[in-house]
């Protein structure tokens, strides 16, 4: 797995003005996704917008420790489904099970600390191992989660989860409606994108990819590396716990399905399909699944869908292994190149560079 | 000089950086180490030479914490740190280098002393960015000099030459203030100019930083060291100053050959 995990160095170089900061990429796909709903219809904006920006956050959880940390999960969607959990138990559902009617502004932030902790819990446990075993572990908590809460009725309310969970209305705006909830993905996955690539070249972000690179170097200079995986997996689960709460509020429910096994290796497709190696890599993989799972079951039949995605998965991981920002790499024109370099900048192009200069 | 550190090295703990007692470690039925006694001045400069096998390096892991002794006690500045995680040996002042370069392919040269720096300060937990003004970037600024490494310090540490990676395992192990330093085999592979390189970094040394060096090149050894330990199948087999190790008759049939001298 090492080999799909050797991302970034982001362009914001100091020194730069804040427009060559950002980089005129962002600036493109900023207006485009301001301006989305102006041509979308509300199918396209909610079932394809929305529903890939949530997919594409809890992908992006994914991204951050497989990426950075060198630590590939199969437990994103559990967490996601714990902050899912905590929004149907303390908020409303129809289920006439628990259902405490608390207000969004109390449960919203609880249902992120609750997955954040969870997925620290997670985490302390998986960094002990290593490459395909924590692969594994991660696949048994997700595994033995999804079992727990289909046999728990006290708590999870078993088989049938709880339904009827419903975005609140805000300030007279009802986050329901297609176009605030849209809005509503798209600030937190602006948030979280934001965050991880800042991160990325802080402090704690360059702890986090020497950790990966080398273990037993990091703890020959003073860092205390298990402490500092367990703490890259908080930060995960806070951006998988802000996904979860959307995703409850996108389905209008939440059951064991939400957090099976299936969605769970569906993360890990998206994040492959798009790469790992920059943030927007799990957007661009969640919008590419997210349309084949709306259209593909029109042209092949719901019952061969699973048979396309997996076809698409082997084909892009054999052409590239860094998934599609790999293959933007490669084939990407040449003029223009150095201002996607500067917003997506990689390796690659970093090597490039000083070849260049000598 | 030379008669100070042997003085200091009769003296009682609080003069020693280090003391080993009875220091041994197995794996399964091998026995690596056994029975190491060992004193080690503040300030003492000291080479441990040994055949391939001798137990050289598993002594470094036993003093760093890569891996804990099976038996006896080690003492860093007077405190026992036997147990110690490693991180927080590193912490009190210990370093040490690899002999198979342990670096971090994926950062540059700055970043990674940067990291090394911070590591082993209070602050080395932080979600911001590094600033140009920070102090531990500036004291990497200063480390990647003294190393002479600054032409390269922009440069992605995987596509470095071995030469300049040797240079940046010193680097990282100069790191924060360091009081004393176990070399693994610096020299390795390195052409005789990098050699003479390595041994005016190692002779430019604040005095006050003790060291260990694991060395096969004799020239190196001996040129960058007061005192000898010589092992042998995991035991400490003799100690002394470089001249008496040279000509010690069972010193050469062990190790030197022989024929030699």
């Amino acid at each position: 797995m090492s080999d799909i995990s050797h991302p970034p160095r982001d362009g914001a170089t100091p020194g730069k003005g804040w427009f060559e900061s950002v980089g005129i990429g962002h600036l493109l796909l900023g207006f485009f996704l301001l301006v989305y709903p102006a041509m979308a219809s509300d199918f396209f904006l909610t079932q394809i917008g929305g529903y890939s920006l949530i997919l594409g956050m809890i992908a992006l959880s994914l991204m951050l420790l497989a990426g950075y940390g060198g630590m590939v999960s199969l437990a994103q969607i559990t967490v996601a489904g714990a902050a899912g959990y905590v929004v149907a138990i303390f908020g409303e559902n129809n289920s006439g099970v628990y259902g405490f009617g608390w207000p969004w502004w109390v449960y919203g932030p609880l249902a992120i600390l609750i997955a954040s902790f969870a997925s620290a819990l997670i985490g302390w446990i998986a960094v002990r191992t290593e490459g395909i075993y924590t692969i594994m572990i991660t696949l048994a908590v997700a595994t033995a989660c999804f079992y727990f809460a289909q046999q728990n009725y006290a708590l999870f309310n078993g088989f049938p989860g709880y339904n009827g969970l419903r975005a609140p209305e805000v300030f007279g705006l009802n986050w329901r409606d297609p176009v605030p909830f849209y809005y509503l993905c798209l600030a937190n996955a602006v948030v979280a994108y934001v965050a991880v690539l800042y991160g990325a070249r802080s402090t704690f972000g360059l702890t986090l990819q020497a950790i990966r690179d080398n273990q037993r170097r990091m703890r020959s200079i003073g860092f205390d590396v298990t402490a500092h995986k367990v703490f890259a997996w908080w930060l995960a689960g806070l951006i998988a716990g802000a996904a979860g709460i959307l995703l409850v509020w996108f389905n209008g429910r939440i059951s064991p399905g939400t957090i099976a096994v299936g969605p769970s290796i569906n993360i890990l497709v998206i994040a492959i399909i798009g790469g790992l190696r920059h943030p927007i890599g799990p957007f661009l993989g969640a919008v590419i699944v997210t349309l084949m799972q709306t259209f593909a079951i029109d042209i092949i039949g719901a019952e061969r869908f699973n048979t396309l995605i997996g076809m698409v998965f082997l084909v892009i991981v054999l052409i590239s292994p860094d998934g599609i920002l790999g293959l933007w790499e490669r084939f990407k024109p040449r003029a223009g190149a150095e201002d996607w370099r500067s917003s997506l900048g990689t390796s690659a192009g970093k090597v490039e560079n000083q070849g260049r200069k000598t | 000089m030379a008669t100070n550190v042997a003085a200091s090295r009769l003296e009682g703990t609080g003069a020693n950086a280090l003391e080993l007692e009875g220091v041994g470690r197995r794996f399964g039925a091998l026995t690596a180490l056994s029975g190491i006694n060992m004193r080690i001045a503040a300030g003492e400069r000291r080479a441990v030479l040994g055949s391939n096998g001798a137990g050289k390096t598993t002594l470094f892991n036993t003093i760093t914490g890569d891996f804990n002794p099976t038996s006896g006690t080690i003492r860093f500045f007077g405190e026992d740190i036997t147990t110690l995680a490693a991180h927080e040996r590193i912490r009190r002042g210990l370093r040490r280098t690899y002999q198979i370069s342990q670096l971090f392919t994926n950062l540059t040269v700055l970043e990674s002393v940067y990291l090394a720096c911070r590591g082993v300060s209070r602050r080395r937990f932080s979600l911001l960015r590094p600033r140009a003004s920070d102090g531990a970037m500036a004291q990497a600024e200063s480390i990647v000099h003294a190393v002479h490494l600054d032409d390269d310090r922009e440069v992605m540490v995987g596509t470095l030459s071995h030469g300049q990676q040797r240079q940046l395992e010193i680097a990282l192990a100069l790191a924060g203030a360091p009081r004393f330093i176990l070399f693994d085999e610096p020299a390795a592979g390195l052409s005789p100019t990098e050699r003479r390189d390595l041994i005016a970094i190692l002779n430019a040394l604040p005095r006050h930083i003790g060291y260990i060096i694991i060395e096969h090149d004799l020239d190196v050894a001996l040129r960058v060291s007061e005192y000898v330990s010589m092992m042998h199948n995991g035991t400490l087999f003799t100690e002394g100053t470089p001249e008496e190790i040279e000509n010690d008759p069972a010193v050469q049939e062990i190790y030197l050959g022989g024929g030699h001298g």
